[in-house]
């Protein structure tokens, strides 16, 4: 089974590897580029913990191969950050209790991050909806909606504060 | 966790596609993975040739011609579900899709990939057994149509042989103003369904029903037409009487057991998310019931 080439765009930097097809975008994250703040949970697909925006949108890493995503644009949790401090989101997630072990939060933030671009005032209920696909087992999910429709607030006002 | 070693192929043209799966041995299609690459992680399946179709273009588009709504195989839900033109002309799609997974897996799952992939508790393949939908299917030896009702075999069988693939979807479009309704109970939102029905009704200015589709999924091997259901409805006037004793011939289901419910629970299930559906669709049809 031979290896193939794949090229990854990550956070804006371009990335070229020869890999085996078999691998994940997921283990190619976290063990090509050592960007491992893309958490692993179950490997199939139920957890959410591993999403990652591909072209802009929301995926899980562990059901796509890094072939797949040749050619791609890829934003995982680390590019979430701006080069100081916390995004709005993020900082939103401190505030509110919106994480406890910390496990599930890299895939929350990446859910919520495609949510609150595409809706600027979403309901609870829509939070809720969108977070179906993330587990958090702390169970933490009212400080997690709590985080969203702050941050969301947050940034109709047009201030990360 | 990690699938076995296989080799990845990604043709650009559809007869590149079908050569590659009539000459490659235990190859399989990759449309949008969120089945597949999960039963490779676990290693339920191993192939030795993965063939991924999304780089096929002749694959992809929405087209409305002749009556009927065209939809590529390899096109994403998450594009069929914000898609005006499924809104207007198949609005009974358009609102399965909201329950299909989450939209983590809509936007990487395929129309084309659930029909094949064919789980008993999955909307699309409901929405096609409503519609009739015709299925073309692909190989080195052309094309072929094969209507929706040929295309369910059974517990996630379909009429596809080993070397053919779904090339698109055709759906029949409704007459302007048809009422649709689309209702299912899982335990949570994005969980596959106990139980689910789509409904579809054309009623006239005189609230006769003048066609109508009922079908049910979750609830037996493959999705359910209740073809009882439309007879007792068509040609008669709709009111909310019609509706429960047509939801009431979902009672002659064969529903499956399993851990997730009995089967006396689906078939009361299945009557009463019928009614619901029914409502729905006659309610937007215009019909005050």
């Amino acid at each position: 089974m031979g290896k193939q080439a794949t090229r990854i765009t990550v956070n804006g930097k371009p990335h070229a590897r020869v890999v085996e097809a078999r691998l994940t975008l997921a283990d190619f994250l976290r063990h090509e580029l050592g960007l491992t703040g893309t958490h692993l949970g179950c490997e199939h697909g139920v957890c959410g913990a591993c999403t990652v925006l591909v072209d802009g949108r929301s995926a899980r890493s562990c059901l796509i191969f890094a072939m797949q995503a040749n050619g791609c644009e890829v934003i995982t949790v680390e590019g979430l950050t701006p080069d100081r401090g916390l995004s709005v989101l993020q900082q939103a997630f401190m505030d509110n209790h919106g994480l406890q072990c910390g496990f599930c939060t890299p895939g929350m933030l990446i859910t919520l991050t495609e949510l609150l671009r595409d809706n600027a005032d979403p309901t609870e209920q829509e939070v809720r909806e969108a977070l179906t696909g993330n587990l958090c087992r702390c169970t933490g999910y009212a400080g997690i909606v709590k985080a969203a429709l702050d941050a969301a607030q947050r940034l109709r006002n047009g201030s990360g504060a | 966790m990690k699938p076995a070693p296989f080799d990845y192929h990604a043709p650009r043209q559809l007869k590149e596609a079908a050569e590659l799966l009539a000459t490659l041995p235990n190859a399989k299609i990759l449309a949008g993975g969120q089945s597949l690459v999960p039963m490779m992680n676990f290693r339920y399946v191993i192939v030795d040739h993965l063939v991924d179709l999304g780089h096929v273009d002749d694959l992809r588009g929405i087209a409305v011609m002749d009556g009927r709504l065209r939809i590529g195989a390899m096109m994403r839900q998450r594009d069929l579900e914000l898609s005006p033109e499924i809104a207007r002309h198949c609005p009974l799609l358009a609102e399965a899709l909201r329950h299909v997974g989450h939209r983590q897996t809509r936007n990487r799952g395929t129309i084309g990939g659930s029909l094949a992939h064919a789980d008993p508790a999955a909307e699309l393949p409901a929405v096609c057994a409503a519609y009739d939908a015709v299925v073309h299917v692909a190989s080195i030896r052309g094309i072929r149509a094969v209507p929706f009702r040929d295309f369910s075999l059974g517990f996630m069988a379909t009429a596809l042989a080993p070397d053919e693939m779904i090339a698109a979807i055709e759906l029949p479009i409704w007459r302007p103003g048809h009422g649709f309704g689309f209702h299912e109970f899982a335990r949570r939102h994005g969980d596959f369904a106990l139980a689910g029905a789509a409904a579809l009704l054309d009623v006239g200015a005189d609230n006769v029903v003048r066609r109508a589709a009922l079908a049910l999924f979750g609830v037996a091997e493959q999705p359910v037409r209740v073809d009882a259901a439309a007879a007792a409805l068509t040609g008669k006037a709709i009111d909310s009487t019609a509706i429960q004793t047509a939801a009431a011939t979902a009672w002659l289901i064969e529903p499956i057991s399993d851990i997730h419910a009995g089967g006396e629970y689906r078939r009361h299930l299945a009557q009463v998310l019928s009614a619901r559906a029914l409502v729905d669709a006659a309610r937007r049809a215009g019909v005050d019931v």
